[in-house]
């Protein structure tokens, strides 16, 4: 039976919110074709994952099985999902756009030897052209696909998850995967930082290359902690050791979601401002009224963010008492 | 060790993106151009694996001539040969990008053997496919991860014959661990290292370096299953900010306070 697949992303049974986007995109994009909603999901815990799937909107959960799928496995996941393609000849195959969900429906691609359309923001009804995402979100492209069986990504928070609960009856596949990929598994993990994330942080305060040096985010740590949020930073930041490239937000750092986004000392070039655009909200700190962060948030302040921060964290323990 | 860095040439990230009037093309004649970030840093990574294990590295770059530019960039801070594929002006989509590379890296392997690891970036900078580099792995029949922050090579092996490499993947609370039997492949991103700048030796070594073309067409059923074609760029919708300006200086702490209350994250 033909259907919308999604290709479920989770870690060791914990379904991202960007798979619940997934989700989301596909039953709009599986109403107008008239189909139902499929998931398709693997590896250690994919045994949790279909009570969640099925409140998005999976009719079915199709739970593939191999002796050599375990933990996440890129090239092990991507022919196990070849497995479920020809057995189940979906219309659309689709992910989020994230680091795993691209690189699972490029790993099916390379194997079923099909087109695959990365970072969609928008999808025709009958999934043969689109818009998709290009210079992180700084330009879009207007695209066609053509494939008897269509391959897409949504970019991240294209749409925001909302439920759809539907059967999510599941169904179980044997699906046959080469001993030889068992080579790509994860072997072992390093936890560096429990609890809130960058990505999942509700305050990020951010700085630019004003901030001036390492020492100079003392500061942003301080304001930062009394918020329960992160410090980012520019890519001029890290280019010039004061800060790791992990708390990058851009382009080729990471995209953050908070609910504001407080941008100090920060320009805002086109590579910063895409991985700040899902940000609900953004505060500017800059002494430039023309900065290009300043004219694209919703708040700003024209200050030396020098001063300013201190001052906002001096005022916000005051009101905590 | 030998390693493969592949690269692209694309506008200088940071610059305002215009379009042409045809709207196919980024209008890119009054912007700089450079290796796309996360590739630039694959080319010091395999740069660092070289010191250390010794070895030899070739960059290859699929573009049009002036990718000649980006090649001896990389020259300039260690790679030692460089190998372009040229498209005579014809950008091509991810499949058919793959298998002209795969052509290239296979000719390349006849003439001096087997490249123990070839590094791709996650994703081009500015077309943003996310798939050629596991495309080419895939038609090689080598292991590849992609999103790699971290590459060592295990205690007491050299980083050839039938060892191992060791990736690291940043997510978000810390780093995923792979070890993939070489020959490999790797889709790096920016952050596994920071690039050098070329040393004046480098720069004179990079004029005189010599510029291999290998003329390799896609094969032919590339397309057997589909394809994506491009219709048009276009500037994404912009969503008109009426910026609130809070005040200037530290006296707008209090209404920045007040802001953050509202938002709940007080």
């Amino acid at each position: 039976m033909s259907a919308v697949l999604v290709v479920i992303e989770h870690d060791r049974g914990h379904v991202p919110e960007a798979t619940l986007e997934a989700l989301t995109s596909a039953r709009s994009i599986a109403g107008g074709l008239g189909l139902p909603v499929h998931a398709a999901a693997m590896g250690e815990g994919a045994e949790m994952v279909a009570s969640q799937v099925g409140e998005y909107g999976a009719e079915v959960i199709h739970h593939l099985t191999s002796p050599n799928l375990g933990d996440y496995n890129p090239e092990a996941w991507g022919q196990a999902l070849v497995g479920c393609v020809s057995s189940e000849s979906p219309a659309v195959v689709m992910a989020s756009g994230t680091d795993r969900g691209n690189e699972l429906m490029a790993q099916l691609a390379a194997r079923a030897g099909l087109p695959f359309v990365a970072n969609c923001v928008d999808v025709a009804p009958d999934v043969s052209s689109m818009t998709r995402s290009q210079w992180g979100g700084a330009l879009h492209e207007e695209a066609t696909l053509d494939a008897e069986i269509k391959l897409i990504s949504m970019a991240p928070h294209t749409v925001e998850a909302s439920p759809g609960p539907a059967a999510g009856r599941v169904d179980e596949i044997a699906v046959d995967v080469d001993d030889s990929l068992v080579r790509s598994v994860i072997r072992d993990r390093v936890v560096l930082s429990e609890g809130i994330t960058l990505s999942t942080a509700p305050v990020v305060v951010s700085g630019g290359r004003a901030v001036g040096s390492e020492e100079a985010f003392a500061p942003l740590e301080a304001l930062a902690e009394e918020l329960g949020g992160k410090v980012g930073c520019s890519r001029a930041v890290t280019n010039n050791g004061w800060r790791p490239h992990a708390d990058q937000v851009g382009q080729t750092g990471t995209r953050i979601a908070p609910t504001i986004y407080i941008a100090t000392g920060i320009s805002g070039a086109t590579q910063h401002w895409v991985g700040a655009m899902g940000s609900k909200n953004i505060l500017a700190i800059n002494t430039d009224p023309e900065a290009n962060m300043v004219t694209k948030a919703g708040w700003a302040v024209i200050a030396d963010l020098h001063e300013m921060v201190p001052a906002i964290t001096e005022e916000v323990k005051r009101r905590k008492g | 060790m030998r390693i493969l860095a592949l690269v692209k040439r694309v506008p200088a990230p940071g610059a305002r993106i215009n379009i042409t009037e045809d709207e196919q093309h980024v209008d890119d004649k009054n912007l700089g151009h450079a290796i796309s970030p996360h590739e630039e840093c694959g080319v010091e990574a395999a740069v660092q694996l070289i010191e250390q294990y010794g070895g030899d590295a070739t960059v290859m770059s699929m573009g049009a001539d002036v990718s000649e530019e980006q090649l001896r960039a990389a020259v300039s801070v260690g790679i030692s040969k460089m190998v372009l594929v040229p498209t005579n002006g014809s950008p091509k989509d991810p499949q058919a990008t793959a298998s002209a590379l795969v052509a290239a890296i296979r000719e390349l392997e006849e003439q001096d053997g087997v490249f123990d690891l070839i590094i791709f970036g996650n994703e081009s900078a500015d077309q943003g496919g996310f798939q050629v580099g596991i495309r080419v792995a895939h038609e090689l029949g080598r292991a590849m991860v992609n999103g790699i922050k971290g590459l060592e090579i295990p205690d007491g092996q050299d980083g050839s014959g039938d060892g191992h490499i060791v990736a690291r993947r940043e997510v978000d609370a810390g780093f995923e661990v792979y070890e993939l039997p070489l020959p490999a492949c790797v889709g790096v991103k920016e952050g596994i290292n920071l690039p050098r700048y070329p040393t004046m030796k480098g720069r004179l070594a990079s004029k005189k370096a010599e510029l291999v073309s290998l003329a390799v067409e896609a094969d032919a059923d590339a397309h057997a299953n589909g394809r994506q074609a491009q219709t048009r760029l276009k500037s994404p919708p912009e969503t008109a900010t009426e910026t609130v300006i809070l005040g200037d200086g530290v006296d707008a702490a209090p209404a920045v306070v007040d802001l953050l209350e509202e938002l709940g994250v007080l």
